[in-house]
């Protein structure tokens, strides 16, 4: 298959899968939960039944079923995603206003994750065996079988709080302090302050995935032929490592790797929520308490398209640096 | 690796073909075959899998929570989840060495050892009964994708993939706040989001199990499709979805506490994320009152390690060939 073939077939598909999930969006949230009714049920009287009536016929929602999914359609792809029942305003605003907090934090823990996992994996993987190869590998274990939020929780229990030796020395959450308000240098440093500590609960939630897979296929990259001739050629160990092995065995981690950019801004709910940082997370935490379902619709496109994206990009980029898969 | 080639089975066929001839005892029903050897396989797989220390390690500590949730009321009276209840103490009571209050109490005064012990319940029984819907779909969806191939498997592998996509938590979130919090609507969100990657694997290996020539002989000898998939298939697809199955349930039990720290959980039915989300909602880790956050998260904690030990102590030993190095 030509390059231009694959690209465009590997489009399509994406695009495909993005129409499969504005569908699934839209029956998701109406196939279950009629948004009036519910809100009905939630007022318990407040709001009386013409006036559901008339907001009913204010959202549209009097219309048949598949007229409403073509103006659903329609008003998403002219970047229309309803109006936030909680915040009385478009849902796209709330959205924007937050995701720069997301990113971030996020977005800063999956780089700093990604590059000490594939440090780390690659230590390991070339001393297999070895004691640090051994503790690592309970490490990640570990890590793997803890859920982050209480990793979290413990975090701010022993630096936050202070409970028994531990000393307080970070604030309990929340993205800037609020008295005093810092500006300009003094701003940047109280925001980094907030951050450190979600930074390292989440740095250290990820890192076991990606030195896990550099692990791995660092090992199976040990075992080619190219290797073995490598070291009869009389290459040094370094040599080795550096321009044969390591380079070749990234290859696979690095798929991985933009496929978790992708889960970047929907990554951190939990995190998020204990230490109130004011990003995505916490507004989808919030939402769910507050019964705020065009957000949570909102929300929702937003995470699936940005893995969709990151997909994308994972499978063009693999196949520019690997061109056997495109013959596959 | 050192594999060693399975043991031969055709000394056994000639031993019977040689009774035959000398008129010795009657060779036993092929049914009765069946059974004798499933019965060293499986004493052959607990030998082998006896001496993986890890693997032992983790039954050994799935066998105490098992023991610990089945005896609950025995090990922590019932009555202690009950705020009113005679037998709780002071509210936020640090631990103790006096039983029950060996890791405190909450903010209603109940000992969080008898909430743990009670938690252990729901989170297993969470855990163990959404695998299992998990499990049937995948191998379902995997079994007819990979066995019948053509449009049906084209259709199931696209709507698998596009499942793919969907990120798990805020899919979950999602369907859990329209189904509202109940433990059904918890058990059916993790059930119903997880299986794509299970109808994968599979796929896989029904579509090289298929081209197998024992397959082939069957159908060659007029074998139904369902004689194959249940007598030839399913059974070799087994050790494959009974190791990736516990590695599932280590799953099924993190996302329970992770959806029911959100607030998703049943609030009538304790299980170790609604202790913690109660433990977070009342504010416990900002006043330092660890003991009342560590136990059912140590609780959590341990319980997917064992799932996860003895997952791939299984996967290990059933799938030697697909052993990831």
């Amino acid at each position: 298959m030509n390059t231009r073939r694959y690209f465009v077939s590997k489009l399509l598909q994406a695009l495909l899968t993005l129409a499969f999930v504005l569908a699934f969006n839209f029956f998701l949230f109406r196939g279950i939960g009629d948004p009036v009714t519910q809100l009905l049920r939630e007022s318990r009287g407040d709001l009386s039944r013409s006036a559901a009536l008339e907001l009913e016929r204010e959202l549209g929602l009097d219309l048949p079923l598949p007229q409403q999914f073509v103006h659903y359609v329609g008003q998403t792809l002219q970047g229309h995603l309803g109006v936030s029942t909680f915040y009385a305003t478009p849902v796209r605003t709330v959205i924007a206003q937050r995701v720069w907090a997301t990113v971030l934090l996020v977005g800063l823990s999956t780089i700093a994750s990604t590059i000490l996992g594939i440090w780390i994996g690659i230590a390991q993987g070339w001393r297999r065996g070895s004691r640090f190869d051994q503790g690592m590998l309970g490490f990640t274990l570990f890590t793997y079988s803890m859920p982050e939020f209480w990793f979290g929780l413990l975090m701010i229990m022993a630096f936050s709080v202070g409970v028994g030796p531990f000393p307080a020395i970070f604030p309990t959450g929340g993205y800037s302090s609020t008295f005093p308000v810092y500006h300009g240098f003094a701003h940047v440093t109280d925001v980094l302050n907030h951050m450190l500590l979600p930074f390292f609960v989440l740095t250290v939630s990820y890192l076991g995935e990606y030195s896990l897979i550099m692990r791995s296929s660092l090992l199976e990259t040990l075992g080619e032929d190219f290797i073995v001739t490598a070291r009869a050629k009389g290459l040094r160990d370094t040599a080795v490592r550096r321009k044969h092995a390591v380079p070749n065995a990234l290859l696979p981690t690095m798929t991985v790797t933009i496929l978790s950019f992708g889960f970047v801004i929907s990554g951190a709910i939990t995190i998020e929520t204990i230490f109130n940082w004011n990003g995505l997370g916490l507004l989808s935490f919030t939402a769910i308490g507050n019964r705020d379902f065009p957000v949570l619709q909102g929300l929702f496109l937003l995470f699936s398209a940005s893995v969709i994206v990151a997909n994308l990009v994972a499978d063009l980029l693999y196949s520019y640096l690997d061109p056997r898969v495109r013959a596959a | 690796m050192g594999m060693k080639p399975p043991p031969l089975s055709t000394e056994r066929d000639e031993g019977a073909a040689v009774t035959l001839v000398e008129h010795g005892p009657p060779p036993a029903e092929p049914k009765e075959i069946a059974r004798i050897r499933r019965r060293e396989a499986r004493q052959r797989v607990w030998r082998q899998y006896r001496k993986n220390k890890m693997g032992m390690a983790g039954l050994i500590i799935l066998v105490f929570f098992v023991l610990v949730a089945i005896f609950a009321p025995f090990v922590a009276n019932t009555c202690g989840l009950d705020p009113t209840c005679p037998s709780t103490g002071p509210q936020l009571a640090g631990p103790s060495l006096h039983y029950p209050f060996w890791f405190g109490t909450d903010d209603l005064g109940r000992p969080v050892l008898t909430l743990t012990v009670h938690g252990a319940r729901i989170s297993l029984l969470v855990g163990l009964v959404s695998t299992i819907i998990t499990v049937v779909l995948g191998t379902v969806i995997g079994l007819v994708a990979g066995y019948y191939g053509g449009w049906r498997e084209t259709i199931l592998m696209r709507i698998t993939d596009w499942f793919l996509v969907i990120p798990f938590l805020p899919l979950a979130i999602v369907l859990a706040a329209l189904l509202g919090a109940s433990l059904f609507s918890i058990i059916f969100v993790i059930g119903v989001t997880s299986w794509p990657s299970t109808a994968r694997i599979i796929r896989a290996q029904v579509l090289s199990l298929k081209t197998r020539s024992y397959v082939e002989r069957a159908r060659a000898l007029g074998a139904s499709d369902w004689h194959l998939v249940t007598r030839h298939i399913l059974p070799n697809v087994g050790p494959l979805v009974f190791a990736n199955t516990v590695l599932i349930v280590a799953v099924a039990i993190l996302s329970e506490s992770t959806l029911s720290f959100l607030g998703l959980g049943d609030p009538l039915h304790t299980s170790w994320g609604t202790i913690l989300d109660n433990a977070f909602g009342a504010g416990a880790p900002f006043a330092g009152d660890w003991w009342w956050v560590l136990p059912p998260g140590l609780a959590i904690v341990l319980v997917v390690l064992a799932f996860t030990m003895v997952g791939y102590a299984l996967d290990d030993i059933l799938n030697p060939k697909l052993r990831a190095r």
